[in-house]
């Protein structure tokens, strides 16, 4: 039991914020209820899979700055070509776009492992790309998203045996997170892959020598998070209704969230849970400050804050337990 | 015709001509400059004149000066993302306080913020050990909200471009910009700082190698906030010149130089691992972006397919240079 709490000690103490942001938010706000956190989640789903698609390629030792751009590409596509398309055909476009997403991820590592420019650089340049394919695509906002896509995450599900009260604390939006994570991830850790994943991230030189296809791997792990932002794009379709070309603040909450999360930046540590309860804990907090009508400019500020003083006292910590 | 000069031992022509440019590495970029150039002319006739060149150098100072604050960070294995911001803001400040101050009372206000935000990143970096990309982009996102509170307070009061600064952003005497006034002097000072300076061997050694620096009793947390300081004021000055460039005070002034600082750096052969690279390079970087801008605005393409271009160039030209570089 030690052992878990000290391997999952940062998670843990994230759980623990939420529950205590959770709590102020009822103190703020006394008639938050199930149809405010519907919405919560229908907020975080993006944010979630663009952290998701951060965590992957952050863990193998990388980063990914085109995660944003890459999800303004795939919604553009998906929007455009369910625009008066029939509904049946839209389960096409999911599956094209997912495979769209994975297959530009895909480009993004074989083009590090090929040219051996620095992640950095080769992610950057193809954040122009894929920001530049996502206007040719579509000029301006616009498309359009299949009923039963927008239906997806609206509302709740009703499970059986369950009492309506606390059913009604089950948004759809949290469901499809949940499953479509949890489908790729746990699969994904369980497999040799996913080790050789860790591995390269926590010392390329010594996976190369236990054997690890190291090209291979990153190739994989950029196509995954492609993957991941691929779902990101899609879920901005579907809660808004329509696609727009100019990528929103994905990247910036994506990298704080990995941090806030519990991933070490260097690679090879952390896992998926950690960085997805920080985006609720940021969209929370978020929340909280429009509920204390706090201008939403300061409440950039106080992000921005939250975020610098929890990662000094992440590294503080970590020094702390190094010098020990 | 080769092979007579080469004498006994034969070098085949190739080998010699990538040794050659593996040497100086400044070759490559400037025959990369002229190429781009003579495209421009070929596809324009006539537009490659004295008034063309002065407007390209206008234009690639800014970017220039940011790109210094990125290739000296990287030198140290960092980065700095808040020079937008930081820029943006000085510029900001400066454009709404001279309304009602004293120029000089105006220009203390507006560097405020930028050694602010430096030496926090400085702290955050050299004390704290945050991952620099982490630290600048929070330090940014503060700043920004920072600077929309204060938009509200001095909405009333109104913005102007102060003389000296359209007169240094814009002006042109005798052909040549004025901003070289103010660029010249900057860059000698970089170039003499990080090749003949105690302080510049100090940040090639932490990149290279922080922990033997740190073991031959180097203070690593006072190289890196000076460094960070020394960073955002740079970008202050930046911000300053550029308002008086583009003559039109917004929250998100100079939020579009950041990305390509970073790109003009690498593209000038700085290492974003550290302990490799030089400022000459990065202004070619600079210029050549620049140039590129201008080619990619005259072939009349929609927005998306110049930026599509825009990125596949930068990573062509990043990945050409390492390899001519490595092959030594």
């Amino acid at each position: 039991m030690s052992h878990f709490a000290r391997r999952q000690g940062w998670v843990i103490g994230l759980f623990a914020l939420l529950i205590v942001l959770f709590i102020a938010t009822r103190i703020i706000q006394p008639g938050y209820g199930s149809g405010d956190f519907g919405s919560l989640a229908r907020a975080v789903l993006p944010y979630a899979f663009a952290v998701a698609a951060q965590t992957v390629v952050v863990i193998a030792g990388g980063i990914d700055l085109s995660v944003a751009a890459m999800m303004a590409l795939t919604s553009v596509t998906a929007a455009s070509m369910m625009a008066g398309a029939s509904e049946e055909y839209a389960l096409f476009v999911v599956a094209f776009v997912l495979a769209m997403g994975f297959v530009l991820g895909a480009l993004n590592g074989l083009l590090i492992v090929v040219t051996r420019v620095p992640d950095i650089v080769v992610t950057l340049a193809m954040l122009f790309v894929l920001q530049g394919a996502a206007l040719l695509v579509l000029g301006a906002p616009g498309g359009g998203a299949a009923e039963w896509l927008k239906a997806m995450i609206s509302g709740t599900v009703p499970i059986p045996g369950l009492p309506d009260a606390i059913d009604a604390w089950v948004p759809k939006a949290l469901l499809v997170l949940i499953v479509c994570l949890c489908v790729i991830w746990i699969p994904l850790r369980r497999s040799r892959l996913g080790l050789s994943i860790y591995a390269i991230g926590s010392s390329e030189l010594a996976a190369f020598r236990s054997g690890v296809p190291v090209k291979r791997t990153r190739i994989i792990a950029y196509a995954l998070s492609g993957l991941f932002a691929a779902f990101g794009g899609l879920a901005l379709t579907m809660s808004t209704g329509i696609g727009a070309p100019i990528p929103g603040p994905y990247l910036l909450a994506s990298v704080a969230a990995v941090v806030l999360g519990g991933v070490a930046l260097g690679g090879g540590k952390g896992g998926l849970l950690g960085p997805i309860v920080a985006v609720f804990v940021l969209r929370l907090v978020r929340t909280d400050l429009t509920l204390l009508a706090i201008d939403p400019n300061v409440t950039a500020i106080i992000e921005g804050a939250i975020m610098v003083a929890v990662v000094m006292f992440g590294a503080f910590i970590t020094m702390r337990s190094r010098q020990q | 015709m080769s092979n007579a000069a080469t004498g006994p031992q034969s070098v085949p022509y190739g080998r010699r001509v990538k040794r050659f440019m593996a040497d100086r590495p400044l070759i490559p970029l400037i025959i990369l400059l002229v190429m781009l150039v003579v495209i421009l002319q070929i596809l324009r006739p006539g537009i490659v004149n004295e008034r063309w060149i002065a407007n390209t150098i206008k234009f690639a100072i800014p970017l220039a000066i940011l790109a210094g604050c990125q290739t000296m960070t990287m030198l140290t294995g960092g980065i700095d993302l808040s020079v937008g911001t930081v820029a943006t803001m000085s510029a900001f400040i400066m454009a709404t306080q001279i309304v009602n101050q004293d120029p000089a009372v105006a220009f203390l206000l507006a560097m405020m913020p930028a050694v602010l935000i430096g030496v926090i990143n400085g702290i955050g970096v050299g004390v704290f050990r945050v991952h620099p990309l982490i630290m600048t982009l929070g330090t940014s996102l503060i700043g920004t909200g920072c600077l929309q509170v204060y938009q509200r307070t001095v909405i009333a009061s109104g913005a102007k471009i102060p003389d000296f600064l359209a007169w240094l952003g814009t002006g042109v005497t005798l052909g040549f910009p004025n901003a070289l006034l103010l660029f010249v002097p900057l860059a000698a000072l970089i170039v003499f700082t990080l090749a003949r300076t105690g302080f510049g061997r100090l940040l090639y050694a932490v990149g290279d190698n922080e922990r033997a620096t740190r073991l031959s009793g180097v203070q690593y947390w006072q190289v890196i906030t000076a460094l960070y300081v020394t960073s955002s004021l740079l970008a202050g000055i930046t911000g300053l010149l550029y308002i008086g460039l583009i003559k039109a005070p917004s929250l998100s002034l100079a939020e579009p130089l950041v990305l390509p600082s970073v790109a003009a750096a690498v593209i000038g052969g700085t290492s974003i691992f550290g302990g490799r690279g030089g400022y000459t390079g990065t202004i070619i970087g600079a210029l050549i972006l620049t140039v590129l801008t201008t080619l990619l605005t005259i072939l009349q393409m929609p927005e998306g397919a110049r930026r599509i271009l825009f990125g596949l160039i930068v990573l062509f030209v990043t990945a050409a240079y390492l390899r001519i570089v490595e092959e030594r």
